[in-house]
């Protein structure tokens, strides 16, 4: 009620700009715009050192979602950007939809050939075959699973023993079937949607065709996995916990379900949820059903309305190198892109105790290796499953049938992509 | 007289009043006019030239049925927030205004809700209706009733939002009915007294007329706030971030709808046309509720 005050002061803190006068010292002053934690304040200063024309300054947000809502309507309105903007994956299409908006950076940037796993490198190429974005880091997936409800339920427990369990979506539901009768009615997954987007992604075509067409209703892939995840729903395989909402952190803690799609960063959301009186329970394996995936991670652009092009793309460059990235992932645990930095021995040697020591820099970058080619996605492909897919899953987990929740979803993604 | 200040006489004084309505020029009527003027246009944020469409934004949007199910969603939790909150406060400026032992310690009490931050409320809120693990639900199980998905049903969200609405602006609607109370001269409720009119009787027939200027006042904000909420619905999605208010846009206010297509949609022009729907919506609402408000208080007692 009485929404004025806060949504004037949402307004004014989007149209906060950047102040950008250059330091009297003749220095270049650079801006770049970060969210959540990409571990790059000492290297910021390490490369200022390197480079005494430089200056930098680091614009961190708090979240995602009010970080990239703001780099969308700076873009709108013209101005307003940092030299380097940081761009996640869920938003990377609407961007890639306007190549005229950033620089390609194979033009202005200096020679980064073969730097990243090709299918990080691909996902950052507009249509028009310019790149847009240096990658950071990544998410590969692996699967978490409690070794306690496993063993209670008379499956399989240790890491390599279940791997059979997770090799196929098939064999997946079917372990899921055994473990709902033989747990008494426990859940198998967290949420449905969380299951339709891993599989999704494995497809060769997302949302759109590289025509820019919707092909929700065109796609049978599509609409089988649609049923193959709602089937399980109804055999009582969810805990119907809607992903980082409230009642999904409690889940972690109460044990409410005993698997979890888990890219790279999920452990530290695990143990940070399910506690430290958990510890042990979780435990991970590098198989993933339907071969990999990735969830997550992000990429370094230039705005065109960048006033030191040039210098923006060396410093974004720099960055992403392999032997900075490795140092951003020792300080905050973002999980590097580049092919050099996953043979390197700090990340190899790293090991997990909350999850039974496991040695986890090794497991994920073997999991990276396996994530197909990027798939294609068009503008509004996040758009389609935070705001069709995903809420009509919710739908079926809160009691609609399979049919009425396909077709909400395929109204909501034909308004969506209008 | 000379003519410089002739001049003074004449235009100074405006020149007095002229900050408040630059100001409002400023941020209240241009943006106001602007809007109209946006809501005629397919303006994209980042689509490059807005094409201008005429009435069709508003066309479109009559035929919307996400419009229709928010508009009928802001009424119904506006119902369910501003009737018992307005019932409330009166009963609760009433105690207020009875002889109470530390009453400042009172006052200030009921105002807490309203100080706390919005954000933390929506928050623990959210929490509290979960339907897996909120007390609510464990309350309700406690004394024997079925357990309720807050998430899911319909009517059950829009309480669960109301009555986080009401907590926060309940308290801050009694003190201004207290202050109206005090203002009532004691000859009045004297006499009525000598008139042999118990508390109940003084109540209906001396207080609630004379609370009539103030009453109007209460409904007529608590209508223009009740029919824009946003933050409340925003963070009770389970979903965090989301704004589409549930699976089915169950409790997706209309302000919500309109965010969501200015900025998350990118179509301003459309957002636009919400906005000045809701803007009539509320002239409207708030006119009714003026005109019933005046008769309700006139009706009883004292002319």
């Amino acid at each position: 009620m009485r929404q004025r005050p806060t949504l004037l002061a949402a307004i004014a803190v989007l149209g906060a700009t950047v102040a950008c006068g250059g330091p009297a010292d003749g220095r270049i002053e650079l801006t770049i715009g970060t969210f959540t934690e990409f571990g790059y304040e000492q290297l910021l200063t390490e490369y200022e050192a390197a480079h005494p024309g430089i200056k930098i300054v680091h614009n961190r947000t708090g979240q995602g979602g009010p970080y990239h809502q703001a780099l969308f309507t700076k873009l709108g309105a013209g101005s307003g950007l940092a030299d380097v903007q940081a761009v996640e994956e869920g938003y990377l299409a609407d961007v890639l939809a306007r190549p005229a908006l950033f620089h390609n950076l194979e033009q202005i940037g200096p020679a980064t050939a073969d730097r990243w796993l090709d299918w990080k490198y691909q996902a950052a190429k507009a249509k028009d075959g310019s790149l847009i974005g240096y990658g950071t880091d990544i998410g590969p997936l692996a699967m978490c699973y409690r070794k306690d409800l496993f063993a209670a339920a008379g499956l399989p427990s240790e890491p390599e023993a279940v791997k059979p369990l997770f090799a196929s979506w098939q064999s997946f539901f079917a372990a899921g079937d055994q473990f709902v009768a033989k747990s008494g009615g426990k859940a198998w997954f967290d949420s449905a949607a969380q299951i339709f987007n891993a599989m999704h992604n494995q497809l060769d075509t997302g949302y759109f065709d590289r025509q820019d067409r919707l092909t929700v209703e065109q796609n049978p892939a599509i609409r089988q996995n649609w049923d193959q995840v709602t089937a399980a729903v109804a055999r009582g395989q969810s805990a119907k916990l809607v992903a980082f909402s409230n009642e999904w952190n409690s889940g972690f803690k109460s044990g409410a379900f005993a698997t979890k799609t888990c890219p790279a960063w999920m452990l530290g959301v695990i143990k940070e949820q399910a506690g430290a009186g958990n510890a042990g329970k979780w435990a991970v394996t590098d198989a993933f059903p339907g071969g990999g995936g990735n969830w997550g991670g992000s990429f370094l652009t230039v705005p065109k309305q960048s006033r030191h092009p040039k210098e923006a793309a060396e410093l974004a460059a720099w960055l992403t190198a392999p032997e900075q990235q490795v140092k951003a992932f020792l300080k905050a645990g973002t999980f590097p892109s580049q092919v050099k930095a996953l043979t390197a021995p700090e990340l190899l040697g790293g090991t997990d105790a909350y999850f039974g020591g496991v040695r986890s820099g090794e497991l994920f970058a073997t999991q990276a290796r396996k994530v197909g080619k990027a798939q294609y996605k068009g503008p509004g492909d996040g758009k389609i499953q935070e705001n069709a897919s995903t809420p009509a899953l919710q739908t079926v987990e809160q009691g609609a049938s399979a049919r009425e929740g396909w077709q909400r979803f395929v109204d909501s993604a034909k308004k969506l992509a209008k | 007289m000379s003519r410089l200040s002739r001049w003074d006489v004449k235009y100074s004084p405006y020149l007095y009043i002229a900050p408040f309505f630059v100001l409002f020029g400023l941020v209240g009527l241009f943006p106001l006019l602007y809007t109209a003027y946006v809501s005629m246009f397919d303006w994209d944020l980042l689509g490059g030239d807005p094409v201008f469409v005429g009435a069709d934004n508003y066309l479109a949007l009559f035929s919307d049925n996400q419009f229709w199910t928010t508009l009928t969603n802001t009424l119904s939790i506006f119902v369910l927030s501003s009737g018992p909150q307005i019932v409330i406060a009166v009963l609760l400026a009433a105690l207020l205004n009875s002889r109470l032992r530390a009453p400042t310690a009172w006052r200030v009490g009921v105002l807490l809700p309203y100080v706390a931050s919005l954000v933390a409320l929506g928050i623990i809120f959210a929490n509290l209706f979960g339907p897996n693990y909120g007390l609510a639900n464990n309350l309700l199980e406690l004394v024997g009733l079925d357990r309720v998905d807050w998430q899911a049903d319909r009517f059950a969200s829009h309480v669960a939002i109301a009555v986080m609405v009401n907590w926060r602006w309940t308290g801050y609607n009694a003190l201004i009915v207290l202050a109206a109370m005090q203002a009532i001269p004691k000859e009045i409720h004297e006499a009525a007294t000598v008139d042999g009119a118990g508390p109940v009787r003084r109540f209906v027939s001396v207080t609630l007329p004379l609370l009539r200027p103030t009453l109007v006042f209460v409904v007529i904000t608590s209508t223009i706030g009740g029919l824009q909420i946003f933050t409340e619905p925003k963070l009770f999605d389970a979903m965090p971030g989301s704004n589409n208010g549930g699976s089915s846009n169950q409790f997706q206010t209309i302000t919500l709808y309109m965010y969501q297509s200015a900025f998350e949609g990118g179509h301003l022009g459309y957002a636009s046309a919400i906005a000045w729907v809701l803007f009539l919506v509320v002239i409207a609402i708030a006119t009714v509720n003026f005109l019933i408000t005046r008769r309700l208080a006139a009706g009883s007692g004292v002319r």
